[in-house]
C-alpha cells in the first residue's frame, strides 16, 4: 500500500506569530517554523497503519508531501525522522500567498503524480485553522473522504473511523483509495529516535516546482487568490486583574465577593 | 434584493441558535433563503420565518443523511445554481466547513471560514476573523464567484425580523446525488447523552476544569450547577479521558465567549486561550502563582481548587437559598 501524508510547515504557535505588513500574508520567514503539530498526528496515523501491516501482506510505503517555502524542508525532515520513508517538497515562489483553494490544487496535482492508495491529512493547519484542504483535495481528485477520525482502523481495503460530533459519535467508513483526516485525539505522535534522526539523512526527498506538476503560475499565489485580506489589526492583550491568594483561607470568600459585585450570582 | 443562501442547522426540526444568527446576518446582505436538510421542516418553519427566511428550500432525500458531507455539498451546488445567491452562509461546525470546502471547489468560488462578523461592503460581504489564537483581527472578502462564508457561533445576536409571523414559503427541491458522493458511509451513530446543562457555546457562564482537577470533575460540575453554567475542559483533561471531547475548549475544541469564564486547574496554554480569551470576564483558580492563565484573568485565586470550589459552591447555593 502506498500512503501519502500531507503535512504543512507552520509558524511556531508559541512564538510571536505575525503578518507581513506589505501583503497581509503569514510571515513564514521571520518567525521560527515547524511541522504543524496537528500534522504530526497524521504522520503518526500513517506509521501506525504501516506497522500494523496491510491486509494483502504487501509492504507499505509512507511518503510525506508538503507545499511551502525553502524552510518547509524542515517539516519534511521531521516526518522522515519520525519514520516516513520518503519526502516530496513542492516549492515555487509563485505559490506564495496561495489560499486554501490554490493549495488544494497544488496538493491534488502532486497526489495525481504520486498515485497513493491512502492520503492522510491533519485536522487543520495550526496557522490557517481552516480545516478545509482535505475536503477540497478529495473533491478535486474525486476520492471518498473519511474525515476527522479520532480512532482509525484499516481492515483490508476498508478504512473505518470514529468521528465525534456535537450531537453524536459516528462510525464512518470508506473503501481505498481514499482521503483520511485525523484529529489530535487519534494518537500520541512519537518523538524521533536517535536512530530515526540518523536514518532520515539517507531518505529520498524530491523537490518539485509548479511546472513539474503542470500547474501554471497564474493559477496559484496571492494575486489570484479567491479571497483577499483587506485589513489586519493586532488585538490589545488582556490585562491582568486582581490576584489574591488563599494562603490565609479567604480565597473562596473573596471570589464569592467578586462574583457578587459583578452580578454573577 | 439578492438572495442569500443559509444552510439551516436543525435537529429533527428544532432550529439551532446558530441558524438564527446566520439568518440575522443574511438579512444585512439581502433576502435570506434557508436550505433545510432532512425531516422536520414543518416544525422548523416558525423559527426560520421568525428570523427572516422568506423562503425555505426543503431537501428530504434520505441519502443526504446516510453519507458524510459530500452529498450535502452536491445538493447545495444544485440549489445555488437555481437560486443564484449573492452569498452562501454556513455554520462553522466541522461538517459545515467541509461542506463549504467542497462547494468552493464546485462553484469555483472563494471561501472564508470562521467569521466572527459579516457586514455588507461595496465589493460584497466583508468578514471579520480572529486569528493566531486571538492575537489579530483580520478583515477579508471573497474576490471570486459566490462568496461562501462559514460563521462562528455568537457572531450575531439573533434578532426577529420585522416580517416575523409570516410563514416562509416552502419549496420541495429534488436533488440528484451522484454515486461518487456516496462513498463515505455512516454505519453507526451513538447520540451524545444530554447533560441538562446549557450548550457550551451558548452558555452565559462556563466553568472549565483542567489537569489540576486530578481527574475529579465533581467540584467543577457542582460549581457549574450552582451558577446554571456549562462545563468545559482543557485538552489535557480530555486526553486523560476525564471528560468527553465535545466539552473541550480551545483551538481543537470549542470557542466560547461567555459573560463569565472560570478556569480551574488550567495553566492557560496558547491553544486553550484561543478558545476562551474573548470571554467578557475571566476568573482563574490555580495553585501556581506563575500560571500564565493569571495574565488574562480579571480575578484570580492562587490556591487549591479542591478546597476553594466546594466552599464557593456552598456560599453560592446558600445565597440563592
Ligand atoms: C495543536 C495543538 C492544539 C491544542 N488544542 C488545545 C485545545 O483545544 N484546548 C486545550 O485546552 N489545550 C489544547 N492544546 C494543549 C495545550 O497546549 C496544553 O497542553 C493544555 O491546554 C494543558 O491543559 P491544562 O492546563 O489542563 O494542563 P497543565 O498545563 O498541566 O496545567 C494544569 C494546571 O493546574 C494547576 N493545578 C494543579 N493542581 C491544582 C490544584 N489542586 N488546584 C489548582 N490548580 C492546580 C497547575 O498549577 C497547572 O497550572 C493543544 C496543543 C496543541 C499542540
Ligand atoms: N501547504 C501544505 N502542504 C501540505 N499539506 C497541507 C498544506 N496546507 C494544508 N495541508 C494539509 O491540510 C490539512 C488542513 O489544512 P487547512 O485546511 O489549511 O487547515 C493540514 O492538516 C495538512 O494535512
Amino acid at each position: 500500500m502506498k500512503i501519502v501524508v500531507c503535512a504543512k510547515f507552520v509558524p511556531d504557535a508559541t512564538a510571536d506569530r505575525r503578518f507581513r505588513p506589505e501583503d497581509h500574508t503569514v510571515d513564514r520567514a521571520g518567525v521560527d517554523g515547524l511541522l504543524s503539530e496537528l500534522d504530526e498526528n497524521a504522520v503518526e496515523a500513517a506509521l501506525a497503519i504501516k506497522e500494523a501491516g496491510s491486509g494483502d501482506g504487501s509492504a507499505t510505503e509512507v511518503t510525506v508531501l508538503t507545499a511551502g517555502p525553502e524552510q518547509a524542508a524542515d517539516a519534511v525532515r521531521k516526518a522522515l525522522q519520525m519514520g516516513a520513508d520518503a519526502g516530496v517538497h513542492v516549492v515555487d515562489d509563485a505559490i506564495h500567498g496561495s489560499d486554501a483553494v490554490a493549495t488544494s490544487l497544488v496538493l491534488a496535482k502532486a497526489l495525481g503524480k504520486l498515485e497513493p492508495d491512502l492520503v492522510v491529512f491533519g485536522m487543520e493547519s495550526t496557522d490557517g485553522t481552516m480545516g478545509v484542504v482535505p475536503a477540497m483535495v478529495a473533491e478535486r481528485l474525486g476520492l471518498p473522504a473519511v474525515t476527522l477520525g479520532s480512532e482509525v482502523t484499516v481492515d483490508g481495503s476498508t478504512v473505518r473511523i470514529r468521528r465525534d460530533g456535537d450531537a453524536s459519535s459516528d462510525t464512518v467508513e470508506g473503501t481505498l483509495p481514499l482521503v483520511l483526516s485525523v484529529t489530535d485525539a487519534a494518537n500520541e505522535p512519537r518523538y524521533p529516535s536517535f536512530k530515526g534522526i540518523m536514518a532520515a539523512k539517507k531518505k529520498p526527498v524530491q523537490t518539485w516546482s509548479l511546472s513539474d506538476l503542470g500547474v501554471s503560475a497564474d493559477e496559484v499565489g496571492g494575486s489570484v487568490a479567491w479571497s483577499q485580506v483587506t485589513g489586519v489589526t493586532a488585538r490589545p492583550p488582556r490585562t491582568a486583574g486582581t490576584i489574591v491568594t488563599d494562603s490565609d483561607g479567604t480565597g473562596a470568600a473573596q471570589l464569592v465577593e467578586f462574583l457578587s459585585t459583578n452580578k454573577f450570582l | 434584493m439578492p438572495n442569500i443562501l443559509v444552510l439551516a442547522d436543525h435537529v429533527g426540526g428544532t432550529v439551532r441558535k446558530t441558524t438564527a444568527e446566520l439568518l440575522t446576518i443574511a438579512r444585512r446582505l439581502g433576502e435570506p433563503v434557508a436550505v433545510c436538510i432532512g425531516d422536520g421542516v414543518e416544525s422548523a418553519l416558525p423559527a426560520l420565518g421568525r428570523y427572516g427566511a422568506a423562503k425555505v428550500i426543503a431537501l428530504t432525500n434520505p441519502e443526504l443523511s446516510q453519507y458524510l458531507v459530500a452529498p450535502k455539498a452536491e445538493a447545495l451546488q444544485q440549489v445555488a445554481q437555481k437560486v443564484e445567491p449573492a452569498a452562501i452562509l454556513i455554520s462553522s461546525s466541522p461538517e459545515g466547513k467541509e461542506i463549504a470546502a467542497r462547494l468552493a471547489v464546485k462553484l469555483e468560488s472563494g471561501l472564508i471560514t470562521d467569521a466572527v462578523d459579516v457586514q455588507p461592503g461595496d465589493g460584497g460581504p466583508v468578514t471579520t476573523q480572529s486569528v493566531f489564537a486571538g492575537r489579530y483581527v483580520v478583515q477579508a472578502r471573497v474576490t471570486k464567484g459566490t462568496p461562501i462564508i462559514t460563521v462562528k457561533p455568537n457572531a450575531a445576536t439573533p434578532e426577529a425580523a420585522q416580517t416575523a409571523g409570516a410563514q416562509p414559503e416552502v419549496e420541495e427541491f429534488d436533488v440528484s446525488i451522484s454515486d461518487a458522493a456516496k462513498t463515505a458511509r455512516i454505519t453507526a451513530s451513538r447520540p451524545r447523552e444530554a447533560t441538562g446543562r446549557p450548550e457550551l457555546t451558548e452558555a452565559a457562564i462556563v466553568v472549565s476544569g483542567g489537569r489540576g482537577t486530578g481527574g475529579d470533575f465533581g467540584p467543577i460540575e457542582a460549581f457549574a450547577d450552582s451558577l446554571g453554567a456549562a462545563v468545559g475542559a482543557s485538552r489535557a483533561a480530555v486526553d486523560s479521558g476525564w471528560y468527553p471531547h465535545a466539552y473541550q475548549v480551545g483551538q481543537t475544541g470549542k470557542t466560547v465567549a461567555p459573560q463569565l469564564y472560570v478556569a480551574a486547574g488550567i495553566s492557560g496554554a496558547i491553544q486553550h486561550r484561543a478558545g476562551m480569551q474573548t470571554s467578557k470576564t475571566i476568573v482563574a483558580i490555580n495553585k501556581d502563582t506563575e500560571a500564565p492563565i493569571f495574565e488574562l484573568a480579571d480575578f484570580g485565586v492562587v490556591g487549591d481548587l479542591h478546597k476553594i470550589l466546594p466552599a464557593v459552591t456552598d456560599a453560592v447555593t446558600n445565597r440563592k437559598g
